[in-house]
């Protein structure tokens, strides 16, 4: 039961913000919304119930699966693909590379600069 | 009574949304145990696994992807609500995250810049059409919003949906090695930038490796993907005045 309570909050916060991006016309994602107005109610309430703990861990640990049906649409795109493979391939290796080297760094350096050593590494303390 | 053939089994199973569900399912779950067994190598990527036998498995039957997707449509539902999931590894590092909200809040907005910027840079460098330049803008985004993003500035929807799964397999599999090569060796770091470069997919491999890497990923994905609704269709007018 546990679960299934857990699981339907989670539709029902991603039902309210699918509705919400509708009506106000904001070009962001109805879950991703939702995401940011459940953060906020645990924010408010201070602790994560038991039944959303459930469910968001059994989804989040195999997050991984919930990519495969899209991934399978590469075939719709085979010609397009073919027709424009070196463009294709070389600037989204290349751009993902730069992106994560560039990003991580600028984390690292810009904590450093601005936290301090304290946030850097493994502090202890972990929660 | 005339027995049922193969072939009327065949139609049958080739109609019903079973048939794409239960494969999708199989595929991963072998594809799974090969990544455990060869002790989690990114290499062996289980979506990469997975999509290259269940497309071998689509073409060697001749069924479509339309066919596939009336069962596949049922995983690829639950996107949704594990999105909303994220608030809870998110909440449960909201601590570290006030301390950090300036140097987050600066990566994301190098990161979102850099992934746009380069791939429709590097694809107009390597002569790829302005559509292709549009459809690989949004990239890093996850799905539903970089699909949003590419129709917005005149790219193909279905197309980056596909490319946004590719970048996703790619920073999950360079990821780690690449953070190891260039000495970044903090976890919000390196969530930071899986989250921002590979969305879901490399949140998922980010949660493999420790759940502060991965809260940190799936944090940065959730507001990259604000931040790029937003940046990215400004960004392209801009680059549309350069040349």
């Amino acid at each position: 039961m546990q679960f299934l309570n857990g699981i339907t909050l989670l539709l029902v916060y991603q039902l309210v913000g699918e509705i919400t991006v509708r009506l106000a016309g904001v070009p962001i994602p109805g879950p991703v919304l939702g995401m940011v107005m459940l953060f906020m109610t645990l924010w408010i309430r201070g602790k994560t119930p038991e039944s959303v703990e459930q469910a968001s861990s059994a989804l989040l640990s195999h997050l991984s699966l919930l990519f495969v049906p899209a991934g399978v649409g590469m075939m719709a795109h085979f010609d397009r693909i073919a027709e424009e493979w070196v463009p294709i391939t070389l600037a989204l290796l290349l751009s993902t590379v730069i992106t994560l080297v560039a990003t991580a760094l600028i984390m690292q350096v810009t904590t450093r600069w601005l936290v301090g050593p304290l946030a850097n590494g493994e502090e202890a303390g972990d929660e | 009574m005339n027995e049922p053939g193969l072939k009327d089994i065949w139609v049958y199973l080739s109609a019903s949304p079973l048939l794409g569900l239960t494969i999708t399912l199989v595929a991963y779950g072998l594809a799974y145990r090969l990544y455990l067994r060869t002790r989690s190598n990114p290499l062996a990527n289980p979506v990469v696994i997975s999509v290259a036998m269940l497309i071998g498995l689509l073409l060697l039957t001749g069924t479509s992807y339309n066919d596939y997707f009336e069962g596949g449509q049922f995983v690829h539902f639950l996107l949704g609500p594990a999105t909303v999931a994220l608030a809870v590894p998110l909440y449960q590092q909201f601590s570290r995250l006030r301390k950090l909200w300036l140097p987050v809040a600066i990566s994301l907005i190098c990161g979102v810049v850099i992934a746009a910027g380069s791939s429709i840079g590097l694809a107009w460098i390597l002569g790829g059409s302005t559509e292709i330049q549009m459809s690989l803008a949004p990239k890093s985004a996850t799905a539903p919003v970089a699909m949003g993003i590419s129709e917005k500035i005149g790219g193909l929807p279905s197309l980056t949906a596909v490319l946004v799964v590719i970048t996703g397999i790619t920073g999950a599999v360079l990821g780690t090695k690449l953070f190891e090569w260039v000495r970044v060796k903090d976890d919000t770091a390196k969530g930071i930038a899986m989250g921002v470069a590979a969305h879901g997919i490399g949140t998922a491999r980010a949660f493999q490796v420790s759940s502060r890497m991965g809260a940190f990923s799936g944090l940065a994905m959730a507001l990259s993907a604000f931040a790029t609704a937003i940046i990215v269709p400004w960004l392209v007018d801009w680059m549309r005045t350069l040349f």
